[in-house]
């Protein structure tokens, strides 16, 4: 299982770039083709979709690109996406960063568990879990109708801020944080970091305030961004117990507006991206400033 | 011992959020609503429903699609990986194709939907380009078809591949090859008796999560052909919409526990696989 998430965590991986011989056998032209065609298969989508949104019958225009902000409850679903964002990487940090520093240091024998349930969700179909948390939420007029566990229900389903999905979205998150957080514990010898800050006299919750969070400032950024890109890409939970996101308002509008759907799915797409390549540009900065 | 209460947090809320949910699905697909009575009682009527008929053809078509897609991407990916490891002054193009890959592999889903309808949809640019412009026309490709859906999940599996494998690449010490090319082994010697054995664990592992991901795929699916494609993510989302029928709430918990199931088994296979390639190499 561990091999199979290896590098799922995405950009900005701290493992050390290892030379990797350059080919030397034979005029490496395969290389170029596979390049070239996966390339090409890679940009034409994109290409075409922006070429599809910029048209216009007589040339060209960003308009539909101008028209998102103020497109019929575009904000209001992002908003949304963004606030629930906001709150997964919250809570799926203050769950994971204790849990990931204590099984690394402390309590290395629950190290498999934790690992395997991190990972589940990762080959679990979201589909199947969302079916179960909609079973388990019937339950609230079903068989606890009146109880304060009934109310505790609808409250968790609330249209305008669902925390359901943020609860489910911290599991879906599981693997990518894990993953990054394993690897800047792993990398940042925090070991002998908290042994120093024990010494000194520094009680476990200052030690991780204070000497734990800074070390591991890159795998919480990496961690939380990755989690928040899930957030405003996640799809299926969203659209099977019925809130509008900013997924589900895409699909929505797609069939009235589809030159504005293509326009916000090119942008999300780039925007991600972009934000991507900056902080593993950051990370690869403060790579080479510590080993140096 | 206080240390262990410190883990405690993780482990209940997985139980509530994880465990709890596919357990209730693995109860509750065993249970029955009389359509009169509205009495529930223990059955195994959706279970049998759903190994016939359009449910059936749905798994079947989900796992044959997964199945071709995964080993397609699994492919692919890894030649784009070598390729991409191994060119020349190629950091830029490194890090360009590595976070390019961790947004289309882990967040596509909808927007890639829309992107191939504006390519090769029916309003098309593309679609427009050969059959206007050049007049060729697509050659009887459509969008909205097993090969349609199995062209859109390479985009984001071909990048989950090349996520994946990166790491188990970059662990290719480049002394084995220098020392199999000095002990005077041919290049194919090499694969055979040092890389590919190395390799082979992590290639099996990243085609059983690319074959999981495609399996699970379902906001692609939606967006693109809605349900004219047996596939079992779509017909669960029937099943769970259609109010009309009484017991089709319990045929999408019967389904999900099949594709639970599915993965399981899976897994369990490439637990098996890892365990015998670990033998073969030690």
């Amino acid at each position: 299982m561990t091999a199979l998430a290896e590098g799922v965590a995405g950009a900005g991986s701290v493992a050390p770039e290892t030379p990797v011989r350059s080919g030397r056998r034979g005029s490496g032209a395969w290389r170029y083709a596979v390049l070239a065609v996966l390339g090409l298969y890679f940009l034409v989508p994109i290409a075409a979709s922006v070429w599809f949104t910029i048209r216009e019958r007589d040339g060209v225009s960003l308009g539909t690109y101008a028209e998102i902000p103020g497109a019929e409850g575009f904000a209001e679903a992002f908003t949304r996406s963004l606030a629930i964002a906001g709150l997964t990487v919250a809570i799926a940090l203050l769950l994971m960063v204790p849990t990931v520093v204590l099984v690394n240091l402390r309590l290395p024998r629950l190290r498999t568990t934790v690992e395997l349930l991190t990972l589940m969700p990762l080959v679990l179909p979201p589909i199947a879990l969302v079916v179960g948390v909609r079973s388990v939420l019937a339950w609230a007029p079903d068989y606890f109708f009146g109880t304060p566990l009934a109310e505790a229900f609808f409250a968790l389903q609330e249209p305008a801020l669902p925390w359901i999905l943020v609860f489910v979205y911290v599991i879906l998150a599981l693997p990518f944080v894990y993953r990054a957080l394993d690897a800047g514990v792993r990398g940042a010898d925090l070991r002998t970091l908290t042994e120093a800050a024990r010494n000194l006299g520094a009680s476990w919750p200052r030690v991780l305030v204070s000497v734990v969070l800074p070390a591991l400032r890159t795998s919480v950024l990496n961690a939380s961004f990755l989690t928040l890109a899930l957030v405003l890409g996640e799809y299926t939970i969203a659209a099977i117990l019925g809130f509008e996101t900013f997924p589900t308002w895409i699909v929505r509008i797609s069939g009235s507006q589809p030159q504005l759907s293509v326009a916000v799915s090119v942008l999300s797409l780039v925007v991600t991206w972009v934000l991507l390549l900056m902080i593993s540009a950051l990370d690869r900065r403060r790579g080479t400033k510590e080993s140096s | 011992m206080l240390v262990v209460l410190g883990a405690l947090p993780f482990f209940l809320y997985v139980a509530v959020f994880l465990l709890l949910p596919i357990g209730v699905l693995a109860v509750e697909a065993f249970r029955a609503t009389d359509p009169v009575t509205f009495e529930e009682t223990w059955s195994t009527a959706s279970i049998q429903a759903i190994t016939e008929g359009p449910y059936r053809r749905a798994y079947v078509g989900s796992l044959q699609l997964s199945a071709i897609t995964a080993v397609l991407g699994a492919v692919l990916g890894l030649a784009l990986a070598v390729a991409v490891l191994r060119a020349r002054r190629g950091r830029l193009l490194r890090r360009l194709v590595l976070t390019a890959s961790g947004v289309l592999a882990n967040f596509g889903g909808i927007p890639l939907a829309f992107a191939f309808l504006a390519t090769i949809g029916n309003a098309g640019v593309v679609t427009a380009l050969l059959t206007d412009t050049l007049g060729l026309g697509l050659g009887g490709f459509t969008l909205f078809s097993m090969t349609g859906l199995a062209l859109v999940y390479l985009y984001f599996l071909i990048p989950l591949m090349v996520l994946t494998i990166i790491p188990a690449l970059e662990a290719l010490r480049p002394q084995w090859r220098e020392a199999s090319d000095n002990l005077g082994a041919t290049g194919w010697q090499y694969w055979r008796h040092v890389g590919g054995p190395v390799l082979a664990p992590p290639v099996i592992g990243a085609t059983m999560l690319l074959f999981a991901s495609a399996f699970a795929a379902y906001a692609t699916a939606k967006a693109l052909v809605g349900s004219s494609v047996p596939l079992v993510t779509l017909q669960i989302a029937n099943a769970l919409s259609g109010d009309v029928v009484v017991g089709s709430e319990n045929r999408g918990k019967a389904l999900a526990l099949g594709m639970v199931v599915l993965v399981g088994l899976v897994m369990v296979f490439y637990a098996w696989v890892q365990r015998r390639t670990q033998r073969w190499l030690a």
